[in-house]
């Protein structure tokens, strides 16, 4: 039995305790599946809070069929749509699931004089925080599966079930937010490569 | 035959993970060879992949961890863990 099964099974069999040490390389995961679908950084804190007490309470229902944290990203998605239920019924909105794709075109940033970006560009803390931001500005469904992909790194099908679409829709989404952040973000990091003081001439001077 | 710009780009995501068939990843190869602004797409949005999947560009929030482990606790403590039947249907 593989360490995971080892501890669940100890859990189950009343040492609670281990439940700590279970979950610990998920927070991660769940924490940025629960801001996919939140963006707001507190509502997705709370929302892994219950995402992992449910987990707990649920815990024999695991079957060991899935990885567990797939597992857990698949009860914190629940939860989450759970929360988004609940506060569009407060204000009497009609939820949008977030099942409507987009229309029009997915080009990406042409760039013309385009060298190698050095890696101590992309490091910069300001490079990092245009990316998160990019990121929280995607359309959901295009966040969503950008997140549980490329930045959760499960694979195609695992993003596909977790999230109830079919591989192909994941695929074209994935597409679609790729070439989204390639768009907006591209400028800024070849503007990046050229130095710090040009890309920040608004705040430097 | 020639692949045109917008070709390439609509197979660009394929391309990074390595799910277009041999002859279309052959075709992509000659295009970018002699093609700078694909080849800036396909460097750039490589660029991006790295920075989304590293670590630490998506930070978590100070005293995340902390927080979660003692609301944890406090249930532990009660509770067995198990097939509590609310969230079980759930899944
Ligand atoms: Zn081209």
């Amino acid at each position: 039995m593989s360490a995971e099964g080892d501890l669940i099974q100890r859990i189950l069999a009343g040492e609670t305790e281990l439940f700590h040490d279970l979950i610990r390389p998920c927070e991660r995961m769940v924490y940025l599946t629960a801001l996919s679908m939140m963006k707001d950084e507190a509502e997705a804190e709370d929302a892994t809070q219950e995402a992992m007490l449910k987990a707990y309470r649920a815990l024999r229902s695991f079957q060991g069929e899935a990885k567990f944290s797939t597992w857990l990203v698949a009860i914190t998605l629940n939860e989450c749509r759970r929360k988004l239920r609940i506060a569009k019924r407060a204000t009497f909105e009609s939820l949008d699931e977030g099942g409507t794709e987009y229309e029009g075109e997915f080009t990406p940033a042409v760039l013309t004089d385009w060298r190698e970006v050095p890696l101590e560009a992309l490091e910069r803390k300001e490079i990092r925080q245009a990316v998160v931001a990019a990121v929280g500005e995607l359309p959901p469904i295009y966040r969503q599966v950008f997140t549980l992909r490329d930045i959760e790194e499960l694979d195609v099908r695992e993003t596909a079930e977790v999230l109830g679409l079919s591989a192909n829709v994941v695929k074209v989404r994935l597409h679609r937010a790729r070439l989204l952040l390639q768009k907006r973000l591209a400028p800024i990091l070849k503007a990046a490569r050229t130095g710090r003081r040009r890309f920040f001439w608004w705040s430097t001077t | 035959m020639r692949l045109k710009c917008e070709h390439v780009w609509n197979y660009i995501s394929d391309y990074i993970d390595g799910s277009v068939d041999a002859q279309l990843r052959d075709e992509i190869e000659k295009h970018l060879e002699h093609c700078e602004i694909c080849t800036a797409v396909l460097d750039s949005t490589r660029n991006i992949l790295v920075l989304t999947a590293d670590e630490r560009t998506f930070e978590l929030p100070v005293g995340f961890s902390e927080r979660l482990h003692a609301r944890l606790a406090e249930e532990l403590v009660g509770h067995t863990a198990g097939g509590d039947a609310d969230s079980s249907a759930e899944l």
